[in-house]
């Protein structure tokens, strides 16, 4: 299988004050294509340091990183944008669409600062990432006027928009109350099936019985790196969970 | 990324805050709607009064006996009053160059009386070229003739006031005879009615005689009170000034060391002096309209500046989702040219809309002059870019990772 991510040796250090904090200590994991990890690890444990160098957000202090084969560390703020643009696809615990917005416009605008991609296309692309979510009805709705779950669809769709080579969730379930937390893991299931690459940042154990992988930080370290073997199914799940009264 | 998107971006930016964004333009329009509208009213009533001089006539150049001594009363003596004579008026006909027409001025007040009418009035003695001089036109009948002045002839023109008082039945006043004090004259033409000028005096209060007949048979004097003369065109004023000296003191016999014991004076003098009050108006009214511009402006920095601070989390979003710092720059400063621009065309359609408004309202002459339209819509669009700047510079330098996590 193709390495979609290398870090080898990440090492990440913040100033504060006349003290030095180590956030990252030394990791090192691979990811290839089509895997579906869950990055977990108590406050304090360096996976929110760990979420922004793998979405180019930030640059490791010492250590290499590889997105799809590019090495990142060295590379300029508008390089990284522009990385960030056409590898990454992120999705928000507060899902952060633009207010008062419709849902197409809101998926168009990883599109908008891709100049190569003409503004037919770039319509025709938002629809299909929005039919694919299962929002293809909704696509005029401004996004004020949708429930938190029809609102992380939308983030999904803005994410798959662009055709990343990762998607990064950083608790994308953590605002959903339980039965929309799982409509959305169904959603994600259904796109590593479809054989995408998936890291979903999560401080919650139960997630991690849905994905291919865990990787588990403490201080700054990879503590547990597990394959699942047994990876449960959400959409069974969801049927067994008892349906909302007031939905 | 490409311009186009950007500005799609920031229209739907702009759009998505359509209250902010009006409250915002307010400022430049109340600022661009005032400044059309007050540089129109000065240059309305520049205008008016550049035309009223012309009516007056502009290239008038009155000579008066006497030195010029400024204003501060009568210190001239009688013999100082008397320096100018019917030679000097004929050697500036035969010799002075530059000038249109020459016209003796010698005046006596009086009543007129026709029939059971009678009008306190002066009488003014000129020659013929006083009708070109003053731009008079006579509309019934004629202007006394060059027979009538070499014989002192009793006739008259006079002005359509005179008339209304004279004449109050309509009646045919050419032909008509009159009485100037105890001397009948008769009627040979009426003035065409000029109105009043911009002074409020009434202009077709008129009586014109032959300057013989006014100086033999009224005054008995050989002097005359003035004469006034008309360059052939206004840039020829001050030319025909100095010729007219030098006539008038070789006629004097006045050595290089004496004053003159004459003075001239031009309407050009006095429309300069009505130009500059006039300019310093409109350039007053500039300033208090061009005040509030530049508070329009800070209006739409203080907007911008929250409004970066507001939109913290869709900044950081953006830049995630790849936007570099120069597109972030790039869309804040056009939001705030859209705003500054927009607010500037309505605030041109409303000032000239006002500016029409008043024209029709007041009756004063208020005139847009595109100069002050392009003006004021160019002060603007800077006004976008120079206090759009800094918060568009503020939010392209903000840290995607704090700025996505922002509360």
């Amino acid at each position: 299988m193709k390495e979609i991510i290398r870090l080898d040796n990440i090492r990440r250090d913040f100033v504060v004050g006349e003290e030095v904090v180590h956030a990252l200590r030394g990791v090192s994991f691979a990811i290839s294509e089509g895997e579906f990890v869950t990055i977990m690890g108590t406050s304090g444990s360096g996976k929110s340091t760990l979420l922004n160098i793998l979405g180019c957000l930030d640059t490791p202090t010492s250590g290499e990183y590889l997105l799809d084969g590019t090495p990142v560390r060295t590379m300029s703020k508008n390089a990284r944008a522009a990385l960030r643009n056409r590898k990454i696809g992120f999705v928000f615990q507060n899902y952060n669409l633009l207010p008062k917005t419709t849902a197409v416009e809101n998926v168009e605008l990883p599109l908008m600062y891709n100049s190569s991609v003409g503004a037919t296309e770039r319509r025709e692309r938002a629809v299909t990432a929005l039919q694919r979510v299962g929002l293809g009805d909704r696509l005029n709705h401004k996004s004020n006027q949708m429930s938190g779950g029809q609102m992380q669809r939308v983030a999904i769709a803005r994410a798959l928009v662009n055709d990343p080579a990762v998607i990064l969730a950083d608790e994308a379930t953590g605002n959903l109350d339980t039965r929309t937390s799982f409509e959305i893991l169904v959603l994600f299931q259904k796109l590593h099936a479809e054989g995408r690459t998936i890291i979903f940042v999560t401080h919650n154990p139960e997630i991690a019985q849905y994905s291919s992988r865990n990787i588990v930080l403490r201080d700054g370290k990879v503590r547990d790196d597990i394959v699942n073997n047994n990876i449960l199914n959400a959409a069974e799940r969801l049927a067994a969970l008892p349906v909302n009264d007031d939905d | 990324m490409n311009i186009l998107n950007l500005f799609k971006i920031a229209i739907r930016a702009i759009a998505g805050n359509k209250t902010r964004s009006f409250l915002t333009m307010l400022g430049i329009i109340i600022g661009v709607g005032s400044v059309i509208t007050m540089l129109a009213i000065g240059q309305g009533s520049k205008l008016s009064i550049q035309q009223n001089i012309a009516e007056m006539g502009s290239n008038m150049i009155m000579i008066h006996p006497g030195a010029d001594r400024g204003p501060g009363g009568a210190r001239m003596s009688a013999d100082e009053m008397q320096t100018l004579t019917l030679d000097d008026y004929n050697s500036l006909c035969n010799e002075a160059k530059y000038l249109a027409a020459v016209s003796p001025n010698v005046s006596s007040g009086g009543q007129l009386i026709a029939g059971n009418n009678n009008y306190q009035t002066s009488v003014t003695g000129v020659s013929r070229g006083y009708l070109t001089i003053r731009q008079l036109q006579v509309e019934q009948g004629d202007m006394f003739t060059e027979a009538d002045i070499k014989s002192g002839a009793k006739v008259c023109v006079i002005g359509k006031t005179i008339v209304d008082n004279l004449f109050p039945s309509g009646a045919n006043p050419v032909g008509q005879v009159i009485r100037f004090n105890k001397m009948p004259v008769r009627v040979v033409g009426v003035l065409k009615s000029k109105g009043y000028n911009s002074m409020g005096m009434d202009q077709d209060n008129i009586v014109l005689m032959p300057y013989s007949t006014v100086m033999k048979r009224i005054l008995a004097q050989t002097y005359l009170q003035g004469i006034y003369a008309s360059a052939i065109t206004e840039g020829m004023t001050d030319l025909a000034i100095k010729d007219i000296r030098s006539i008038l003191r070789q006629n004097h016999k006045l050595g290089d060391g004496d004053d003159d014991n004459f003075s001239i004076r031009s309407q050009e003098e006095l429309s300069s002096m009505m130009n500059s009050t006039m300019g310093m108006l409109t350039a007053l009214l500039g300033c208090v309209a061009g005040i509030s511009l530049i508070v329009g402006g800070i209006g739409i920095m203080n907007i911008m500046y929250v409004s970066v601070t507001e939109r913290t989390r869709e900044i950081g979003l953006r830049m995630s989702v790849g936007a570099r710092g120069i597109d972030i720059l790039s869309q804040f400063l056009i939001e705030s040219i859209m705003i500054s621009v927009t607010g500037g065309l309505i605030g041109v359609i409303i000032g000239i809309t006002i500016s029409e408004l008043i024209a029709v309202l007041s009756g004063w002459p208020v005139t847009v002059e595109a100069w002050t339209v392009v003006l004021s819509f160019a002060v603007c669009t800077f006004t976008g870019v120079f206090f759009g700047w800094y918060p568009a510079k503020k939010a392209a330098n903000l840290d995607p990772i704090e700025a996505i996590r922002y509360e």
